[in-house]
């Protein structure tokens, strides 16, 4: 048995060696360099576009909007995003002239000498000012008046969060150029078939003229699902100009202010109680800020919308959410996409719930926290593999919570003492996989390969980006073959070699595309069995099996499709049934102190339990769950885009504060696995459930440190201390 | 990465009389040390097309020379190098807690006492330490030697008071006559390691009978364009007996020596807060 | 020229005196292995070893480097035969995306060599250069920890 194991990551000696291939390692014989002119307002025409006469412009390659054969546009969701600016420009930095060079270093004084000319329009920052709304919901269940009729209390809050980048530690780098009438796009991304569906339409090619090949991914956290499809329209179309190679590799400062980040969020609870704390009501109002074109906001604020009530049954319940448009560069995924944001308000706000009543949160939570058998906002019945209270319960107990709530109120009241400490809880849920319909419109495939040489290979869009797909795929089919995980070798996400599998996303490649993987490699096993009457049980065999089963083919593809489980029903108008297949649970507990002098944080310990159905392999789990943390944490803590004018200012990592090794605690993590019946081998979802609740349990823990809730991220010194005045 | 590496002139002298030299004969060339400063200017295509005078094989300047009254820091030594040292780490407890600080290990090896001076960031971990300590800063130029004390060579925003062709030789750091009652350097920075301080402080109190404090020196960093002694507060403290109520006026004082702002990285309110604190949990022997 | 040490070899780099020792290592020597995650000296992607003390290679011009030894990830070990350390990583998960590995490797070798404290405080400090976003450190801190327990015996 192979899953449960800590099988080894299979790209790991090839990472450790220095060996793994990233897009700016790969040695690409006459490749040009990229850099983009981007606009320098948030919000204007263009009125001039001047090239200095006095540089050699006959060395280079310049690429506008005139040059794109096709549509002027990133596919996506909607059809709003212009892949060069033409005419207007709605955000800084927004991309408008492509120049390429042999010389990286003239290619960025080339750029220096392009003099655009704007006239300005107004822009609007504020979010909450905005009129332009790219998308809204509507969630109803129950009768929210008759809820707050019946309330012995209605508590009110108001919470913010900042957005955040990424910062993967590899800036986006993608390279292009033709072959043999292919125009191949390769580069450090999370989708390739993303990328795919926006090159066809903006070269007005067919999937086969088109083809993507992941590169080794230097972290990813949802800022490359999306945008790699801009920066390869971008190097494609120099590449095309310029009939050579052309890679464009991002500064740091220009991946920090150009590309994607979280949705800055507003959240407003207005929420009715019993006496006892039971949930009677609860209205909620979500506003998040797009940034200048619509992008993935629609879908970020389905899940923040979707998870806004959070993990608890209340029988009346509205939730009122809108994304609007800002001139600021364009929001986009990033781990969680929409749940921290709303889970952040609903969390927290137990908090202030716990003030009005007189009743601690955790007693709070314990009351009202989902079951087997209990109903979401949106009229779902959880059916199965509902770990919330055994996270809850494990979490109280490893961390000693309840003790240490007592002890740190003494510590707090002495004087002398030099540091607040305070503990605090979150718990939440995260749904697997797409949204509702989403998965059966993805019609996601993945499959596995018998060679005739008898090599056997996982066949799957999925992007290994640290995570740990590629193992997670050799393991999960290892066991539904019955066969050791070293004998699967798992091929590379190249769009002329795999099937589409739908982006490397929502917490769905092991759950969606892994359980696509067993049962191609299912039907794999019983072809071995309907041939020899069983799976071979050495290399030897089976290459001799091999050989019989490909029939003089070079192989054999088993390929399967997805399915929707037929349980779920789901209404995309109504917003209402089975949001997602299943949902993960966690629970965190975070301990800190803070400086009584200068208001510092330090957290002294994480204590995490997470529910994820089954860890197909623990270390690679627990190593998820601790590294999602640390993001929540730099994002209660540290990390603040700032922005001036439409443009991030503090776009270096110098200024843009991530947690270092001294920053973060020791972690505790437990693994709870209760089974969910369409995940393979039980697994659910995982990478984006660690980020949903350190933000609000650190929030928590500054409450009971300091006696002041602070309802906006991150909580760094300078709010503290002036929450203390 | 926009430097253009084809576009440099380098200049390597290999002694201290070469070095002047060469800088006199090209005065636009940048002088380099460490390089942990220019490079980042350079990364971002700021300095293409210039003369770099590269200071790293002079010798004379990498050594510390232990004197009778004092330490002698070469200009090239390093801040790893001041951590290692045990007369220093002995002496001067304060500079080596700074350099400690000062981003991290790489940057450690690499960043030099002189380049830091020079590059006169307002908030350099360091200076708060050298002022207290009242180190002399030596320049060496086509006029001859002079010694600065620390509390001139800052003009401004990564501004010094050097002249034209003038580089740094040396750092002298004098044994105080006396050894402090107590020393502590404290810095406040974005988070655990790796950061820009807020606000950077160091102290030394000198207590005499009766607990009557005879002397302190006090600075504080990142809270004016240049690092700042505290001469109200510490004219306010000399031959004074320290209780709460003589520490609470010193602190009053604190926002005469020192001129905060708002910033990227902070506000000036909660520089002048938390630096208040800082001060005053210093002079109540409160601060480790 | 700038005649130099590169993982035992003895190099020589007739470029632009500038150039950066990363960029030299990549492109003139072919060894890709170090990585550049932000020209600014901060995450230390970039870390190789100068005379056996860890440094931002973006930050360091080639003339600077001239008659000394660097080294870099590959000195370490190869997939076939990996170092102590580098199992170490491996049995742990040390390692999620791997572009951070190679600087940290290289800063944890140092350590270890230099014979570093091996408690947890003395290694999260010696790895304070170098910036993670995938692990949350833990599991890098417990491999250095495991190794130099290792070696220890």
């Amino acid at each position: 048995m192979s899953v449960g194991k800590n099988e080894p990551r299979r790209d790991g000696p090839a990472k450790l060696t220095g060996r793994a291939l990233y897009l700016d390692d790969v040695a690409i014989p006459g490749c040009w360099h990229g850099v983009t002119v981007r606009s320098s307002v948030p919000h204007g025409t263009i009125k001039s576009i001047a090239y200095d006469p006095a540089f050699p412009w006959d060395e280079c390659v310049v690429v506008t909007a005139k040059d794109i054969p096709g549509k002027n546009l990133v596919a996506l969701i909607e059809a709003d995003q212009p892949l060069l600016a033409d005419g207007v420009v709605r955000h800084r930095e927004e991309a408008i002239v492509l120049i390429a060079h042999p010389d990286r270093a003239t290619a960025y004084e080339a750029a220096k000498r392009v003099r655009i000319e704007y006239e300005p329009l107004p822009p609007v920052f504020d979010m909450e000012k905005s009129d332009t709304v790219f998308k809204s919901y509507l969630i109803e269940r129950g009768d929210l008046d008759a809820g707050f009729a019946a309330a012995d209390v209605v508590v009110q809050g108001e919470y913010r969060t900042p957005s955040q980048e990424q910062a993967y530690i590899e800036n986006n780098a993608i390279a292009a150029y033709e072959e043999d009438g292919v125009l191949i796009v390769t580069g450090s991304l999370q989708c390739p078939y993303y990328v795919l569906k926006a090159m066809k339409q903006i070269f007005d090619r067919t999937e086969d003229k088109i083809r993507v090949i992941q590169t080794v991914t230097g972290g990813g956290f949802g800022g490359k699902e999306e945008y790699p499809s801009m920066l390869a329209g971008h190097a494609a179309l120099l590449a095309l100009k310029a009939g050579r190679p052309v890679k464009i590799v991002y500064e740091r400062h220009e991946d920090m202010a150009a590309t994607t980040k979280r949705h800055p969020s507003v959240v407003r609870h207005r929420t009715a109680l019993t006496k006892e704390g039971k949930l009677l009501a609860q209205d909620i109002e979500v506003i998040m800020d797009g940034g200048a074109y619509a992008t993935l906001s629609g879908v970020v604020l389905s899940r923040g919308t979707l998870h806004a009530a959070g993990v608890y049954e209340c029988p009346n319940v509205r939730v009122r959410s809108k994304v609007v448009m800002t001139h600021t560069p364009p929001n986009g995924a990033f781990r969680g996409f929409g749940a921290p944001q709303t889970l952040f308000a609903a969390e927290l706000h137990w908090e202030k719930v716990a003030d009005a009543l007189g009743i601690d949160s955790l007693t709070l939570r314990r009351r009202n926290i989902f079951k087997v058998g209990s109903t979401t906002s949106t009229g779902q019945v959880l059916m199965e593999s509902v770990g919330a209270e055994e996270c809850l319960e494990k979490t109280v107990k490893a961390s000693g919570y309840a003790a240490k709530r007592k002890e740190y109120d003494r510590w707090n009241a002495d004087p002398k003492k030099p540091t607040w400490k305070g503990i605090g809880l979150a718990v939440c849920h995260h749904g697997a996989g797409f949204t509702g319909s989403g998965e059966v419109y993805l019609a996601s495939r993945a499959g596995v390969a018998l060679t005739a040489k008898g090599e056997l290979i996982v066949l799957a869009a999925s992007t290994e980006i640290g995570q740990g797909t590629n193992t997670m795929f050799a393991q999960v089919a290892s066991d539904a073959l019955g066969v050791p995980a070293s004998w699967f070798s798992v091929e590379t996400p190249d769009t002329h070699k795999v099937p589409d599998s739908g982006p490397t996303v929502a917490s769905r490649t092991c759950m969606i595309v892994g359980g696509l993987v067993g049962r191609a490699t299912k039907d794999l096993k019983r072809a071995f069995e309907n041939e020899f009457g069983r799976v071979p049980k050495t290399t030897a065999d089976l290459k001799k099996a091999a050989a019989v089963l490909c029939k003089g083919s070079p192989a054999r593809r088993f390929e399967v499709q997805f399915e929707k489980p037929p349980e779920v029903t789901w209404d995309d108008k109504t917003y209402r049934g089975d949001a997602y297949g299943v949902y993960s649970y966690a629970a965190i507990a975070v301990d800190l102190e803070i400086d009584r002098l200068t208001c510092e944080v330090r957290v002294r310990k994480v204590t995490t339990a997470q529910d994820i159905g089954k860890a197909i392999n623990p270390l690679l789990a627990e190593g998820q769950i601790i590294g999602g943390s640390t993001q929540g944490l730099g994002w209660a803590l540290l990390e603040e885009p700032l922005f001036k004018d439409g443009v991030m200012i503090n776009s270096q990592l110098t200024n843009y504060v991530i947690p270092t090794s001294l920053d973060t605690p020791p972690f505790e993590v437990m693994l709870v696995e209760k089974p969910y019946s369409r995940g393979p081998f039980g697994a659910k979802g995982l990478g984006e459930l660690p980020m949903d609740i350190p933000g609000p349990a650190v929030a928590a823990a500054v409450k009971h440190a300091t006696g002041r809730l602070i309802p906006t991220l991150p909580h760094t010194p300078e709010r503290i201390a002036q929450a203390m005045k | 990465m926009r430097g253009d590496a084809k576009s440099m002139t380098v200049l390597s002298p290999r002694t201290a009389a070469e070095a002047v030299r060469t800088y006199a004969k090209v005065p636009s060339a940048l002088p380099f040390a460490g390089g942990t400063d220019v490079m980042v200017g350079w990364n971002l295509g700021q300095l293409n097309g210039r003369a770099v005078l590269d200071l790293s094989r002079v010798a004379e300047w990498k050594k510390i020379r232990v004197v009778s009254d004092g330490v002698d820091l070469g200009s090239l030594v390093t801040h790893a190098q001041i951590q290692a040292h045990p007369v220093l780490r002995k002496r001067f407890p304060l500079l080596v807690a700074a350099c400690a600080t000062v981003g991290a290990a790489q940057i450690q090896n690499r960043g030099t006492i002189g380049g830091n001076i020079a590059n006169a960031s307002p908030a350099g971990d360091t200076f708060p330490a050298l002022s207290v300590y009242e180190a002399t800063v030596r320049a060496v130029g086509p006029n001859g030697r002079r010694g600065v004390p620390v509390s001139d060579i800052f003009a401004g925003v990564k501004k010094t008071t050097l002249k034209p062709g003038e580089l740094i030789e040396a750092v002298f750091l004098p044994f105080p006559d006396r050894t402090p009652t107590r020393g502590v350097f404290r810095k406040v920075g974005t988070r655990a390691a790796q950061a820009i301080s807020k606000t950077v402080f160091a102290g030394l109190v000198w207590n005499g009978k009766g607990g009557v404090l005879e002397e302190a020196r006090l600075a504080f960093g990142s809270m004016a364009p240049t690092v700042r002694r505290l001469h109200a507060v510490e004219g306010y403290l000399r031959g004074r007996r320290l209780n709460d109520v003589s520490i609470s006026a010193a602190a009053e004082l604190l926002p005469n020596d020192v001129s905060p702002i708002d910033d990227i990285r902070s506000t000036r309110e909660y520089r002048l807060s938390v630096s208040r604190n800082i001060l005053m949990a210093f002079l109540k022997g409160e601060l480790k | 020229m700038i005649k130099l040490t590169v993982n035992g070899k003895k190099k020589s780099f007739k470029g632009a005196p500038f150039k950066r020792l990363i960029d030299v290592l990549r492109e003139d020597f072919a060894l890709t292995g170090t990585k550049e995650g932000c020209g600014e000296g901060e995450c230390g992607a970039c870390t190789v070893l100068l005379d056996g003390e860890p440094v931002n290679s973006c930050l360091i011009p080639a003339c600077q480097a001239d008659g000394r030894k660097v080294e870099t990830v590959e000195s370490l070990g190869v997939p076939e035969k990996l170092s102590k350390l580098q199992e170490g990583f491996l049995a742990c998960g040390g390692a999620q995306c791997g572009i951070c590995t190679p600087g940290m490797l290289m800063t944890a070798h140092a350590h270890l060599r230099s014979k570093g404290k091996s408690d947890e405080r003395s290694v999260r400090e010696a790895l304070s250069g170098n910036l993670c976003r995938c692990t949350g450190y833990q599991d890098i801190v417990k491999s250095v920890i495991k190794t130099a327990k290792g070696l220890k015996r």
